[in-house]
């Protein structure tokens, strides 16, 4: 004797990785570490950026990276010399890190050093501009870099990360006036789609516009302890 | 490519409930799908039959409904269906996409399964 059932699940298919997520997001939170997903095509400057930001903050802010872009080994020794901890993730095979990767990255962090003592977590994606948006890993906000060198059309043709950013950086400002590029047609682009995105154009070659992505971050972990402070009183 | 991982986190996610259930036998998964996500049904069709393969959900069918990208917009007081890769703001009016109606879905929505009764387990076999 066989029974069949019909069972109306209406899970989200990616219910295991967002529990990591919020798993993540309990211990972020905990700790008053605001975490940022930091997310790009292969090559668009996600760790020469991090490189600039660690040289500019680590006197600001206690500052932790969890680096999963493995296309070059030398990408996490390039930023411990900052003498930061720097958690390289090997993502074997995967396109984009999920919330379990980073969950084995920050109880590391959390084994070796006091986990509250910091302030920001950057989380650098694997080079992909398609699923990592797709995959939460317990971050505040996701920021995803585009360079000039990428054409206007990416975000058209790659939406689902440029919808879901809270900050685009377009970088290497530096080249646009080699390549026939507008930005203003890249901004507009994004806008299309997400209306309330921040949009700093930076150039890690001549330092310009990193101010204002400086100032973001700023912002982003001053709000973060502005919270935690208002959760104790 | 990622398929992979989503099928990783299908399996991942029906074990759980599977487990839940005391384990029957799983006939058929409905997922639904938007056209704004990152999946390809194809190749989660494909990457399904792969990865299930000597595990419980072995000889289980996937059936995927895709569901098209729909936006609405407030200023014009309707819906309308964004050209994916093209255009996301309103044709009429120009308003950025905002309010997503349709399209980002990525569901387990149905489950057929069935359970054998006791009478079957201790069946004799003929
Ligand atoms: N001209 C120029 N080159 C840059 C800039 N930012 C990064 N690059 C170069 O782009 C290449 C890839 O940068 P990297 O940070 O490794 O990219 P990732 O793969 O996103 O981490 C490197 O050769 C960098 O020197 C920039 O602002 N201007
Ligand atoms: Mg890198
Ligand atoms: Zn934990
Ligand atoms: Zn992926
Ligand atoms: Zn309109």
């Amino acid at each position: 004797m066989h029974q069949t059932f019909d069972a109306a699940l209406g899970i989200n298919l990616l219910h295991a990785n967002q529990q990591g997520a919020e798993h993540n997001r309990a211990h972020f939170d905990q700790w008053g570490i605001i975490c940022l997903n930091v997310m790009s095509s292969p090559g668009a400057g996600k760790t020469v950026l991090l490189e600039r930001t660690l040289a500019a903050l680590t006197n600001e802010f206690k500052i932790a990276v969890i680096e999963g872009d493995m296309t070059t080994e030398l990408d996490a020794n390039r930023l411990r010399q900052y003498n930061v901890p720097v958690i390289a993730i090997n993502t074997g095979r995967s396109c984009h890190l999920d919330s379990k990767m980073v969950a084995g990255g920050i109880h590391c962090l959390a084994h070796e050093y006091n986990p509250s003592d910091f302030d920001l977590l950057l989380v650098e994606n694997v080079g992909n501009l398609v699923c990592p948006a797709e995959f939460e890993v317990g971050e505040h906000a996701k920021v995803a870099l585009l360079s000039v060198t990428e054409g206007e059309d990416k975000p058209l043709k790659y939406p689902v990360m440029f919808q879901e950013a809270d900050c685009l950086l377009i970088t290497k400002t530096d080249l646009a006036p080699y390549l026939e590029i507008d930005i203003s047609q890249i901004e507009a682009n994004v806008r299309q789609m997400n209306p309330h995105v921040t949009i700093i154009q930076v150039s890690a070659k001549t330092n310009d516009g990193l101010e204002n992505w400086f100032n973001w971050l700023r912002n982003a972990v001053q709000s973060n302890t502005a919270k935690s402070v208002m959760s104790l009183t | 490519m990622h398929e992979t991982d989503m099928t990783k986190a299908l399996i991942a996610t029906l074990q759980d409930w599977w487990k839940a259930q005391s384990e029957p036998k799983i006939s058929c998964v409905h997922l639904v799908v938007g056209k704004f996500t990152c999946v390809e049904p194809l190749s989660l069709q494909f990457a399904f039959e792969v990865q299930s393969q000597n595990t419980f959900l072995e000889g289980t069918k996937l059936s995927i409904r895709e569901t098209p990208l729909i936006a609405f917009c407030h200023h014009c007081q309707q819906e309308y269906h964004p050209e994916i890769g093209i255009q996301y703001a309103c044709p009429q009016c120009h308003s950025p996409m905002e309010d997503i109606r349709s399209g980002r879905e990525l569901k387990i929505d149905r489950v057929e399964y069935s359970t054998n009764t006791i009478e079957d387990t201790y069946a004799p076999n003929f």
